[in-house]
């Protein structure tokens, strides 16, 4: 007898061809000393710097958890509890800390908080709420890749990409939101809403006040709802400063009824295990139907009982955000300009576990298949798991995204080393120099010594642009055949 | 929804819209009453007591020992911390591999070891609430139906047909026959579903049942898995009160009859969940058990959308991984079961209320029937209300599980303590005292000696020469 058409179609999308960085990872995984030249992961956005500063506390308050004496005369009751509702602390805890990772510039109310099965949970159940079957939600892209099973697989909603170019920095036009609905209009396509991912995955950009503004103006007038996906809010390192739609919201003329934003502990935190997902929605009856729902996917009680210990201590989250924003900079800083020293440049960022970095320069042909032939060959010869654009459904070949908070400091100059072997490897016959890449923004570092990745991190100040580069070769890092 | 407007609810997706949830339906008033009005024995000795939750409250205190004993298994005690950040970063959705083998294992112990069961093909989900959709999701399209004998659990409705568009359609079981499933029904359900041109994808029970509380015999299972693999549909076995049988017959899963019989195994699934057996129904742990390579391989996929936090992942592993504690909660557990059921039935009889003689579930399938003003739906929301807000006690009204005879009520037995009990036993005396005064008349009329009240072999219910003055069916009590 057969399946359901949704167990049998590929909609899960873990047929696609970017699984082959997983596999070689899985089959050879990097260690330090039992592996050392295996495949190291840069393919999951984890954020895995701040963990010391979460089990201090939780060794410092024993009662966060149900299986402690000091906690197990909690533990009945919390066994017990499967009230869709949560645990009023939880709310109230989550609902605090999102505030807190906006720099108090926004309230949240605990009564607007719905539980859902982790952010992929939270996703599908806020499409459940907002669109029919063969209706579309625009997506701009690159989008983080599994938002194609999240928001379409078990709901049959479509997403209709609004394109973003690298010639403005991938940020999101009016002009390419209005072309995106017309084309759908064309097609017959009814589009029910907007969803955006405010930090971007995989950009690691925060939006601009001014985006935001016009895009809420977008949707207002559209009459279309609006889902920002803010689960990388705390994950900001450097200015500007996060701008949530909450904040905007204030600020432009909307119907709050359009408002969700969808959350999670996953990667603030770094507990994506915990599977703590959250529907934030202005409107009440998304509340209301939402929280029914979240029947579905309710945070284990047991979880729920440690975040809301954790989240109500005050010196606790003030202390975390700050440190963890700290060390993320840290780490993005040292990356990056590790990749600069090798002439490679990445979208200017601030946010995120991770680099949009460009190598479009390496690519034998400016097509998908040619940026498909340049990820095989970093996945096998340099051993590096990082996420091609395409998988991201990036329009322009040639960008990558790649991880930097999920491995120790060491690790991370072991990638730079293998990138820095990758990059260093000679220029392309009869290919001249493009002067036009030393204009770039985002220019080239060039390192003084080759030691610089076991040292501390340049200073811009020695930062030279000059085409006299003391390496040997040339900056127009190229592809190794 | 009520109060939405129109623009409201063009904006909304109509699964928003509709009623999917269930929970527009009057039976909510019970739930309501409870909430405005919750007994407690000291604040509140006149509130509404909550019968109508299928809790077991009576092993805590075993695990609390368990646990106190074993630090390891909590990922924030000083000697669980190394496994902290392991486990809050683990979002595969194979899940731990000590949790699938302590979930097998314990599955198998459930069922006297006499079958094993393969953690390769343990799936999680969000609850039994998300397994029920999960395998929905995969075995149906929007359109197709799952046959599903009365009475059933309400939520049913909600998880197999909100969000999946699945349909589910009764196969009718009636008192007469302590409620059997019967071929004969089976069929007729088939047939009427083939009639109006609606696809069935599969079958459903709920083995042991809620709201039975009895066991399928190993004759209704063998003749189910006949029909469904001729029918070749799916057979979906929701075995989530099998740690939960306190008496005999003995439970005989779906597992173990497939061992025994020429059956097509890809249409066999077992929904699980540590809700009621383990009374953790916060911890959210809900397996879907498949027989079907595909469908362990594409629910594992889709159980990204309700995960077991690995927190408690980790807590459940570590528990159903020690067999002496096991052993010792499984037999404490039913102990404890059929005591409270002992306790609380003599009770009911010494009111004179019978029940569905029964041997596994969290409830009594209370039979109320001489008690409606007549044998309809209206005159059993009649009585229901009354049993709320005069007796005050909620409990589930038959209607609500689909019952297609009116009288029949779920009461909760598990989730209170030994004096919470007495005051519900009370109530109830105190009731049927007065109702029965009211109409001895019309009983005296009707009177009849139910065979399936469980104390048959005492001697003053067989005997019509009862040493009790008023009718044996009544036994007032000042």
């Amino acid at each position: 007898m057969s399946l359901s058409e949704i167990a049998t179609n590929d909609m899960h999308g873990e047929k696609s061809a970017y699984f082959d960085g997983w596999k070689a990872y899985d089959r050879d995984p990097f260690h330090p000393k039992k592996n050392p030249n295996g495949v190291i992961q840069m393919g999951l956005a984890e954020n895995q710097l701040s963990f010391d500063l979460i089990e201090e506390w939780i060794t410092k308050h024993p009662e966060a958890s149900i299986c402690t004496p000091e906690g197990i005369s909690q533990f009945k009751d919390v066994a017990i509890f499967q009230d869709y509702h949560g645990l009023a602390q939880f709310r109230e805890a989550v609902a605090n800390f999102m505030g807190k990772a906006r720099g108090g510039r926004v309230k949240f109310d605990p009564n607007r908080i719905i539980m859902g099965g982790g952010a992929t949970g939270a996703n599908e159940m806020i499409m459940f709420c907002l669109a029919n079957p063969e209706e579309a939600f625009l997506v701009p892209s690159p989008y983080y890749p599994a938002f194609d099973r999240d928001m379409r697989w078990r709901t049959k909603v479509k997403i209709f990409p609004v394109e973003c170019k690298k010639s403005n920095n991938f940020q999101i036009t009016k002009q390419a939101l209005e072309d995106a609905y017309q084309k759908a209009q064309e097609q017959n396509i009814k589009v029910k809403g907007l969803i955006i991912t405010n930090p971007s995955n995989p950009l690691g950009t925060t939006m601009n006040r001014e985006t935001l503004k016009s895009l809420v103006s977008f949707i207002n007038e559209k009459n279309i709802h609006l889902v920002a996906d803010e689960i990388y809010a705390a994950t900001v390192f450097s200015s500007p400063q996060f701008v949530s739609v909450a904040e905007v919201m204030k600020e432009v003329k909307c119907n709050p009824n359009l408002i969700h934003i969808v959350y999670s502990l996953s990667k603030d935190l770094g507990l994506p295990g915990l599977r703590v997902g959250i529907v934030y929605s202005y409107n009440d009856d998304v509340v209301s139907c939402g929280r029914k729902m979240s029947s579905f996917g309710l945070v284990s009680s047991q979880t729920q009982h440690l975040i809301a210990s954790m989240l109500s201590d005050d010196e606790f989250v003030d202390n975390f955000l700050a440190e963890s924003s700290k060390r993320l900079g840290k780490r993005h800083e040292i990356f990056t300009e590790g990749l600069a020293n090798v002439g490679i440049t990445c979208l200017e960022s601030n946010a995120g576990l991770f680099v949009w970095m460009n190598l479009q320069h390496l690519l034998k042909d400016h097509t998908p298949d040619g940026e498909m032939e340049l990820w095989h060959m970093i996945i096998h010869d340099v051993k590096l798991n990082v996420s091609p654009g395409s998988s991201f459904h990036c329009s322009e070949p040639g960008w990558f995204r790649v991880c930097f908070a999920n491995m120790d400091e060491d690790t991370v100059y072991v990638a730079l080393k293998r990138i820095k072997k990758f990059a260093g490897n000679g220029q392309k016959e009869g290919e001249p120099a493009k002067a036009k890449r030393w204009k770039n923004n985002n220019a080239l570092r060039l390192s003084l010594s080759s030691r610089i990745y076991d040292e501390t991190v340049m200073s811009p100040t020695m930062i030279i642009s000059s085409p006299h580069s003391p390496m040997p070769r040339s900056p127009l890092v190229r592809a190794r055949t | 929804m009520y109060g939405m407007s129109n623009q409201q609810q063009i904006l909304l997706s109509k699964i928003a819209t509709n009623n999917g949830h269930g929970e527009n339906s009057p039976y909510f008033d019970g739930w309501k009453a409870y909430d405005s009005d919750p007994y407690h024995h000291i604040e509140n000795p006149n509130g509404v007591i909550q019968m109508g939750l299928a809790e077991n409250q009576l092993s805590f205190d075993i695990v609390e020992e368990w646990l106190l004993k074993n630090p390891k298994a909590s990922i924030c005690t000083m000697e669980g911390m190394s496994e902290f950040r392991d486990k809050a970063i683990y979002q595969d959705y194979h899940g731990l591999t000590q949790f699938r083998n302590a979930v097998a294992k314990f599955m198998g112990k459930v069922r006297g070891d006499r079958v094993v069961f393969d953690p390769n093909r343990i799936v999680m989900s969000g609850g039994a609430t998300g397994a029920h959709e999960l395998v929905t999701f995969c075995l149906a399209d929007p359109g197709d139906a799952f046959l599903v004998p009365t009475p059933y659990y309400p939520g049913f409705d909600r998880d197999l047909t909100w969000r999946t568009g699945v349909k589910l359609l009764p196969v009718i079981c009636e008192s007469s026959n302590d409620f059997k499933i019967t071929r004969k029904a089976l069929e007729a359900a088939y047939e009427k579903a083939q009639e109006e041109k609606t696809r069935v994808k599969g079958l459903l029970i709920t083995n042991p049942s809620n709201p039975l509380g009895t066991v399928l015999d190993l004759e209704t299972l063998k003749s189910i898995v006949t029909f469904v693999s001729e029918k070749n549909i799916h057979l979906i076995s929701d075995e989530i009160y099998s740690g939960t049988v306190f008496g005999s017959p003995g439970f005989i899963s779906v597992s173990e009859i497939i061992e025994e019989m020429e059956c097509n195994r890809d249409l066999i699934h077992i929904v699980y969940s540590l809700s009621k057996d383990m009374g953790f129904p916060g911890f959210r742990v809900g397996i879907v058990y498949s027989y079907n390579d595909d469908v362990v391989n594409v629910g594992r996929k889709m159980s990204s959308f309700g995960l077991v936090s690995t927190q408690t992942q980790h807590l459940i592993a570590s528990m159903l991984s020690d067999d002496e504690f096991i052993e010792n909660f499984i037999s404490k557990n039913s102990e404890k079961l059929s005591k409270r059921y002992e306790d609380f039935s003599s009770g009911l009889y010494e009111a004179g209320i019978r029940c569905l003689k029964s041997n596994a579930g969290l409830f009594f399938w209370m039979d109320l029937r001489r008690l409606l003003k007549e044998p309809t739906p209206a005159a059993e929301m009649a009585l229901w209300q009354l049993i709320i807000h005069k007796v005050k006690l909620n409990v589930s009204p038959g209607l609500s599980f689909h019952c297609s005879e009116p009288g029949w009520f779920r009461v909760c037995f598990a989730n209170m303590d030994d004096e919470t009990m007495e005051v519900a036993l009370e109530r109830i005396r105190s009731f049927v005292k007065k109702d029965l005064s009211a109409k001895r008349q019309r009983w005296q009329d009707n009177l009849k000696v139910r065979l399936s009240f469980r104390r048959l072999d005492d001697p003053h219910m067989m005997s019509p020469h009862s040493p009790i003055p008023q009718s044996p069916l009544v036994r007032a009590r000042t």
